[in-house]
């Protein structure tokens, strides 16, 4: 230890790395234990179940006059579904025998997991889920640019003003965010109501009423509310860090407002642009509770489709069609995300909340 | 352009804040609507004091998940973080800190439904009756809530002086000593903010609870999805005015702690 203290720092610090070396791997153990278990294993079980069937059927066997009969009936799904009674009257009629003379040793309902199928994906590429995909994409698209539009000039405004201004208007801004959407979303649907505040005003004012739920309007609506804080904030950390001499020199050099705004601070501020477009897009091209609450469940979305394949068609293969409609939404937003950041620098931004 | 400027923020703030005003509004509606007003009251508040029913116990459940994901996540993630810090850059921390970018940039509803796979395909290996439990919501919570807590305290440590670690050795401190007594202040901070973090996300997800958590333990948010329009009550509303109040006080206290180490690193 003094020898190695006296022969100056490099050389203790080397031996100190050394010794810590095991001690790291240690530390880094537990999460990347954690991570391959619960973030990468989980987004290989979405391909794993987008790429494999999944069929419940009934297994039923039964004997009658000596012989004994085996079959598998799909068990259907929706309306369609059979319940344990009628598949083992089907069965019995599939032999021809009657049901009263057959001896059931067993009939249960089972599900086969496991074959390579591009059934799935095939589903995804149905026409109602294409409907879907390309709403998803033009309302996130409209949402995404309303939210812009709406969050660079405040942005912008917020950046300029006093220092406890800015922190008080930033808390004012996180507060909402930090309430849960469910109920905002709820509140919103009182509001566009037939009978809500806004159409009571109209009527007030002898108006007609007007249909607001339901309409894309509203959905979009939704987003835009739910997600424009997403967008101030990463488009308000960049404008914060623009010098304030650089605008000065620009006003000095004799710039016009619009020249400054052009040559100075939309160059400046396109990578906390570009993280606030990603932050809004992606949240709304996946959403299910958004549209299902400002449609009354009129408008399916991606995630709409998804979430009621999972729920409705659990063991008739619903779980392997939303797994694909997932692994597709993943595959979307990621080749999104990646020519987006093309746009930034490598820095990539403020990765703000 | 001043006059403009006033013009777009006094609108979002409205925006922001109309369906909050309304809320609060309802909540304290005599009647059991949520859209029309037929007089003032306080019974649902009262309603949630004593007692509550269901509504108050999905509250409780949810507090519980945020405490202890937000606990657990915090104690997980600070250690990934020192990890992180102490690993050379290389293709295994690019690697960690890759998959931890994964639940951060993937839509909720991707990592709900992958989790919701894991726990069934667990289920079917093992032979479980049920894929999803209260454990595997805890679990999933954890699982988004490390990478925020990482976020907070990795670059607290990365502004961190690694001479006074160094220092403190060489006046004889023990390695456990030192992380304790020098670099542990530095990053306090962001532990703390990494956990309120972890608490508020784990406290208000609900598109990823929805997948992973079972019959046995509702959380709140869950709950209220839950709820078809003519049962949402203005109790919801009552008990989301008391939650927003709450947030506010949060949210002054986790401004406290960042100016006060701004004026920290200010007064070096």
């Amino acid at each position: 230890m003094t020898g190695a203290a006296q022969g100056g720092k490099a050389p203790s610090l080397a031996a100190r790395r050394e010794r810590t070396s095991l001690g790291v791997k240690l530390l880094n153990a537990p999460y990347l234990l954690w991570s391959v278990i619960f973030i990468v294993v989980p987004i290989l079980m979405v391909v794993f179940y987008a790429f494999s069937e999944t069929a419940s059927y009934y297994a039923i066997s039964f004997s009658a006059g000596g012989q004994e009969y085996s079959c598998e009936l799909p068990a259907g799904e929706g309306e369609e579904a059979l319940t344990l009674e009628e598949a083992k009257e089907k069965a019995a009629e599939r032999y021809g025998v009657a049901l009263s003379e057959a001896e059931f040793t067993r009939a249960t309902l089972e599900i086969r997991s496991g074959g390579f199928t591009l059934e799935n994906l095939r589903q995804v590429w149905s026409p109602s889920s294409r409907h879907a995909m390309l709403l998803s994409f033009l309302y996130s698209f409209a949402a995404t640019a309303i939210s812009l539009v709406i969050a660079y000039p405040f942005a912008y405004v917020l950046s300029r003003s006093g220092a406890k201004s800015q922190r008080i208007q930033m808390l004012l801004i996180m507060l909402p965010m930090w309430m849960n959407m469910l109920v905002r979303t709820y509140s919103w649907q009182q509001i566009l109501e037939n009978n809500g505040i806004i159409n009571k005003v109209f009527a007030f004012f002898g108006l007609g009423q007007a249909t607001m739920l339901g309409t894309p309007g509203a959905v979009i609506l939704g987003m835009v509310y739910n997600y424009l804080p997403y967008m101030i904030l990463p488009i308000y950390t960049v404008m914060s860090k623009i010098d304030v001499s650089l605008l000065e020199a620009a006003d000095d050099l004799g710039c016009n407002g619009f020249q400054k705004l052009c040559r100075l601070i939309l160059p400046l501020s396109v990578p906390g642009v570009i993280s606030g477009l990603i932050m809004v897009f992606v949240p709304s091209i996946s959403t299910f509770y958004i549209s299902q609450k400002m449609s009354n469940g009129m408008i399916k979305l991606v995630g709409d489709l998804i979430e009621s394949k999972i729920k409705d068609q659990w063991g008739s293969g619903g779980l392997n069609v939303g797994a694909a409609m997932s692994l597709v939404l993943m595959v979307i937003i990621l080749v999104c995300t990646f020519v987006m950041n093309r746009f930034s620098d490598e820095d990539g931004g403020g990765m703000v909340v | 352009m001043k006059a403009f400027g006033r013009i777009v923020t006094f609108l979002v703030y409205f925006f922001l804040y109309a369906p909050l005003l309304v809320m609060i509004f309802f909540s304290f509606n005599a009647g059991k609507s949520t859209s029309v007003f037929s007089g003032f009251s306080l019974r649902w508040y009262r309603e949630l004091f004593s007692g509550g029913g269901v509504l108050m116990e999905a509250m409780r459940n949810s507090l519980l998940l945020a405490v202890l994901s937000a606990v657990i996540a915090t104690l997980i993630g600070t250690v990934a973080a020192i990890g992180l810090y102490r690993l050379k850059k290389g293709f295994l921390s690019g690697a960690i800190l890759t998959v931890n970018n994964i639940p951060l940039m993937n839509p909720d509803i991707v990592t709900g439904v992958s989790m919701m796979l894991l726990f069934v395909f667990a289920a079917g290996v093992f032979g479980a009756v049920n894929a999803t439990n209260f454990y595997t919501l805890l679990i999933s919570h954890v699982t988004f809530n490390i990478p925020y807590v990482i976020l907070n305290v990795l670059p607290k440590l990365r502004q961190s002086d690694p001479a006074l670690y160094e220092a403190a050795l060489d006046l004889g401190c023990t390695p456990q000593k030192a992380f304790f007594k020098v670099t542990m202040p530095q990053i306090t901070s962001g532990i703390l903010a990494g956990m309120l973090m972890a608490f508020t996300l784990s406290f208000d997800d609900f598109v990823i609870s929805y997948y992973t958590s079972g019959n046995d333990f509702v959380t709140l948010p869950v709950y209220i999805y839950s709820l078809v329009k003519k049962t949402v009550k203005p109790n919801i509303y009552a008990l989301y005015s008391i939650i927003l109040v709450a947030i506010l006080a949060l949210l002054i206290v986790y401004n406290a702690i960042l100016s006060r180490s701004d004026t920290k690193k200010e007064g070096k």
